[in-house]
């Protein structure tokens, strides 16, 4: 029996690996958010200085996704 | 590829300009114009004693004040604070002013978009929060963030490489990749949209000229964003370099 094509993909592998480099990051930030607005529920006073630590927590779970963004630039 | 544009003038030296740098190079004019207006008005006002500013200083003292306040001195405390406050301020600026270029009809490429410039900014953030450690704890600063206090003799092993990595390498390098990265991303985002558009209206087929309403709100949709991520990533690095300053100076050390 011979294989015959129904569909061909072309392009990189490596967005496809962009892709789920992206996955962690997102769960990361997602989680972040999450918890600042069930804290910020709680106690709503404290709002301002959780919000300075959710985009601080932001921007370290982002570098992931950042890092990954910058492979091809450097490995290219 | 549109971060390497062609050369416009100087070509050869090393002071070859492209588009980007010339983009920077007018930003930062507009900047120092801005400020040197800001603080002769507020000089003005001191003199006449005058307290109930205009409308051009109160942007001025709000946006000021937004760093001094909102930045360093919650973060630093007012004595330290006060001590950083002119990195902090150009830091923020800068990178509000580079960024917001991206959005800019005409321009529509931020200057931190092409890695130079944040690595400058992180580089000067790098050194800062060095020296800020050592001015207050000498040698002991090295020490005490290689070798944490409370961890069990024989982890170092582990702990002080991972230690070293994050506090003085990965620092400043994702300082300068987190920018650089959001801008990249942000303009091609843009690209894909406002091409999408352009293509769908004036290529395509009966039907999916309709797409091109779709994706033009998106293009939309996304300048709009971009403007959010430019105020955004300019506070986020000047939090971050705050931060960094803030964990040199701690007592734990």
């Amino acid at each position: 029996m011979d294989v015959t094509n129904i569909a061909e993909l072309t392009g990189n592998l490596a967005v496809v690996g962009y892709g789920l480099a992206a996955v962690g990051p997102g769960v990361g930030v997602g989680l972040v958010v999450s918890k600042t607005i069930e804290s910020i529920a709680r106690q709503p006073e404290l709002a301002a200085k959780l919000q300075v630590t959710m985009w601080l927590g932001i921007a370290f779970t982002e570098a992931l996704a950042l890092i990954g963004l910058a492979t091809p630039f450097i490995f290219a | 590829m549109e971060f390497y544009p062609e050369i416009v003038a100087f070509e050869g030296t090393p002071f070859a300009l492209n588009r980007i740098m010339l983009i920077r190079l007018l930003v930062l004019t507009l900047l120092v114009i801005v400020f040197a207006l800001w603080t002769s008005k507020f000089k003005q006002a001191n003199k006449a004693g005058n307290f109930v500013p205009g409308k051009f200083q109160l942007m001025g003292e709000i946006s000021l004040n937004f760093v001094r306040k909102s930045i360093a001195h919650d973060q630093l405390g007012e004595k330290d604070g006060d001590r950083f406050l002119p990195l902090l301020t150009t830091i923020f600026f800068v990178t509000l002013g580079m960024n917001i270029t991206g959005v800019i009809p005409g321009l529509n490429i931020a200057g931190t978009s092409v890695i130079g410039l944040p690595i400058v900014m992180a580089l000067a953030a790098y050194v800062t929060f060095i020296y800020a450690g050592v001015k207050k704890h000498g040698g002991h600063f090295f020490t005490a963030s290689l070798f944490p206090a409370g961890v069990p003799k024989a982890f170092y092993i582990l702990v002080t490489p991972i230690e070293f990595l994050s506090t003085f390498i990965l620092r400043p390098v994702t300082l300068a990749l987190r920018l650089t990265m959001n801008m990249i991303a942000g303009h091609l985002l843009l690209v894909l949209c406002f091409s999408a558009t352009q293509f769908f209206l004036f290529n395509a087929e009966g039907a999916f000229k309709f797409f091109g309403a779709g994706t033009f709100v998106f293009g939309f949709a996304f300048t709009l964003f971009e403007i959010l991520v430019a105020f955004l990533q300019a506070y986020v690095f000047t939090l971050l370099t705050t931060v960094y300053i803030q964990l040199a100076l701690a007592d734990e050390h």
